[in-house]
This record gives C-alpha cells, structure tokens and sequence, in this order.
C-alpha cells in the first residue's frame, strides 16, 4: 500500500511536536534577521562612513549559501571556544543570513523618505535618535511590511536546513520516523503538505496586510 | 553595489583562494573540494536551464493557456513555491522510489532545484511580460499581427531585458540551493566539505576556503548577469517617457 491513512494519523501528533520547534526557530530567527537588519540600516545611515563595509558584508552573506553558514556556526566557532549547541548555532545563522536580505528593505524604506523630512527634523532641532523614532520609522516601516513578511515565510521554508546539524524540528523528525519505519511517503508528504499550508496562509495574510496598508496610504 | 566593487571582490576572492590552495598543509584535502565544486558547477548550470525551461513554460501556460493548463501551471507553482527546497528534494529522492520511480541523485537534484527556481521564475517572466507597455500590445493587434508572432517579434525581446536582473538573483538563490544536494548523498562542494572535515579535522581552513569558493561562484554570476544586462538594454530607452 502506498498510502496508509493508520500510519500518517499515528505520526502526526510526532510531527506536531516537531512542527513547534520549526516554528519557534521561525520565529526567533526572524526576529534576529528583523532586528540586525535594522541596525545594519540605521548604522549604515548615521555613519556613512560605514557604508562600502556594510554593503561588502551584506554582499558576503548574502552570496554564499545558509547551510554552509550553518556548519561554520557550529563547526568553526569551537574551535574559536565558542560552543553553541545545534538550535542556537543553526538560528543564530538564519538569524544572521536573513538579516542581510532585511537590511537592503529597510534600506529601501529609508530611501524612499522624502529628504524634506529629515531637513524639517533638523530645522526643528530634533535629536538623531527622535529623528529616527518619531519621524522616519513610523513612515519607513509601514510600506515594507509586505516585503518583511514575505522574508518571514522564505526563512520559515529554510529551517527545515536544521535537520543538517541534527536539530529534532519537522525534517528531522520526518527523516527519523522514516529510517526507522522504511515508510518515508507519509512522514515527507505531510511535512510537505504542512509547509505548503503555511505558506499559502501567510500569503493570503500578507497580501490582506499590503491592501490594508495601501488603504491607510492612499487616504 | 557597482560591477568594479564586484570585480574587486572576485579578484580579492580568488588571490585568498589561490594563496590557501597552494598551501603544502592543505593540500590532503584540496582536491577534494575541487571535485566537489565541480559538482556543485555542474548541477547549478543544469538545474538553471532546466529552471529557465519551466519558468516560461508555466509562464505561458498561465497567461495564455487553455483552462486545464492554466491550472496545472498554477498547481506547479504554488507547490513549488509553498514548500521548502529541501522537501521537495528529500520529497524526489525517498518518496518517488516508492511509487516506482527511483532516479539517481543527480537527476533528483537537478529536477528538485530547477523545478523550484523555475516556479519563481515563472512569476518573473509573468511579470516581465505584463510590464511591457499597453501601446506596444495595441500596436501589434493594429498590425494585424498573430499571437505568437506579437510575443516572439515584439513582447518578449522587450520583456527579456526587464527578466534579467531578477533573473540573476534566481540563479544565485539556484547556485547556493546547490548546498543542499550534499544532503541526498551527492558529494558537492559542502558535502567534501564536511567529508574532509572529519577525516582532516582542518576545519577552519576547510571552511573558509569552502565560502569563499562559494563567494567567488556567485560573483562570476553577478558580474555575467550585469554584462548581459547592460548588453541587451543597448538601444532600448527603458522607463517613462519624459
């Protein structure tokens, strides 16, 4: 039999389980990436002078592939004394990988203030720090919400990348239920199956989101 | 970033390389990646074709097919892009045995990649299609001209210009996916990379050397994607009219 309904129902709570730790992962990395880019963008705005590094740096993570950012995190960084233990190593790595991508959209955003705004900030002798906290966050974040969040769901198809350094989220757990039962169509297919869903969901989300920010905007 | 900010990069990339390459210590596990890169060369360059392939078909198919394949494409592409790389070639390689069709790793990785890149490449030649000005569509119907005829004579070698800085970053998302196949068993360059590891435990050069290769892989891409842009927007003026 090529499907066994018994088998797939018997696995799933297995994979429930794991699907969390996937989700956590998500979740911290993607604050890390959101949170590290914004620094990267800020940083790269209050001192030009940073500028040529910042981008060379981005262009570094950026060009070479997360997994192998994955082993240097965790097989590199103890030899530095550095010991990370898998989840860390490997979300720290998601973190760091996509807060490269996030730094380009922030810096997009920043770019598309007007620079009237900054000026008028300066004439009214408002501090770099209110500058930024009053006047160009709350116009910067809005528009890039949706490009955000569609990083958001490209680093929540990347953790499955975890099963490489035996992290037990939904891929690992998938691939252990399958050596050690033979059966790999359930395990892999509903894995599949439950990506497929969350992204479709977060899609529909993003695009809700993009229309009711463009309603805001268009007032 | 600037193609002689790139080119530089390239250049300081490969004179790193060149220098931990020759290095007589290094040389127990410096074969190996090559090999390896090789493979990693390999699949990158055929999963691209095969990506380019499918990302106009299901392109086509969605724009102008007849309902049936209009909605298989749509099938194509949202599984594809709803699910993560990595499934879909874990998917290819444990689950199709199954089913009785059992493909040897490379075809699987080959398959896997250029199937998934393909799927977000048919949305960039959708794109790239529709941003093609309205009065270029209008000319052609007021020429009287037949469907593929206004595509291949008019559309597309407009559309072509606009598809190739997105493209590029497909590819290099392509080229660094190529990673991945290291876990199906394929010995590519992260594969060797770990293999060497264990039996050398020179970790850090081995690393090192790996990312930088790596870095200089999608460099040479960046800088030929640049070189065709900028080739193939000769003579067109691209944007508003003034």
């Amino acid at each position: 039999m090529i499907w066994d309904w018994g088998f797939a129902l018997e696995i799933l709570p297995v994979l429930a389980r794991a699907a969390i730790i996937s989700i956590e992962a998500t979740l911290i990395g993607f604050v890390l990436a959101a949170s590290l880019g914004l620094v990267l963008a800020v940083v790269r705005i209050a001192v030009p002078r940073t500028g040529w590094t910042i981008s060379v740096l981005v262009e570094l993570i950026r060009s070479t592939p997360l997994l192998i950012q994955i082993f240097f995190l965790y097989f590199v960084f103890p030899k530095f004394g550095v010991v990370l233990d898998a989840f860390t190593a490997g979300v720290l790595a998601i973190g760091i990988h996509y807060a490269a991508y996030c730094s380009e959209v922030y810096r997009a955003g920043f770019d598309n203030i007007h620079r009237g705004q900054w000026e008028a900030s300066i004439a009214l002798n408002l501090s770099a720090w209110t500058t930024f906290r009053d006047i160009i966050i709350p116009q910067a974040i809005p528009p890039i919400v949706p490009a955000l969040g569609n990083y958001l769901v490209a680093l929540f198809k990347e953790t499955p990348l975890l099963s490489a350094i035996a992290v037990l989220e939904l891929m690992q757990t998938a691939k252990i239920i399958g050596s050690e039962t033979f059966r790999y169509t359930e395990p892999m297919t509903l894995v599949g199956l439950f990506f497929l869903a969350m992204s479709l969901v977060s899609a529909a989300l993003i695009r809700s989101l993009e229309r009711l920010l463009n309603r805001r905007t268009m007032r | 970033m600037g193609i002689r900010t790139l080119v530089a990069m390239l250049v300081v990339a490969l004179v790193v390389i060149g220098a931990l390459a020759t290095q007589e210590s290094y040389q127990v596990f410096m074969p190996g990646l090559l090999q390896g890169a090789v493979l990693t060369v390999e699949i990158a360059i055929l999963g691209s074709l095969l990506a380019i392939v499918m990302g106009v078909l299901a392109a086509l198919a969605r724009m102008y097919g007849p309902a049936p394949l209009r909605w298989l494409a749509t099938v194509y592409v949202e599984i594809f892009r709803g699910t993560s790389a990595l499934v879909q070639l874990f998917w290819l390689f444990f689950v199709l045995p199954q089913f009785g069709v059992t493909l040897n790793a490379f075809l699987v990785a080959v398959l896997a990649l250029g199937l998934n890149v393909g799927a977000y490449g048919s949305e960039v030649v959708r794109g790239a299609i529709q941003s093609v000005a309205r009065g270029q569509w209008e000319a052609c119907t007021a020429l009287n001209m037949s469907r593929p005829q206004m595509l291949r004579r008019i559309i597309l070698p407009q559309a072509f210009v606009a598809m190739i800085p997105p493209w590029g970053n497909l590819f290099i998302e392509l080229l660094k996916s190529t990673a991945l196949v290291s876990l199906i068993t394929l010995s590519d360059l992260a594969f060797k990379a770990q293999q060497m590891n264990q039996n050398t435990f020179k970790t850090i050069p081995i690393f090192t050397l790996v990312l930088l290769m790596y870095l200089a892989m999608s460099l040479v891409l960046t800088i030929g994607m640049r070189l065709l842009e900028r080739r193939a927007s000769l003579g067109l003026a691209r944007g508003k009219a003034a």
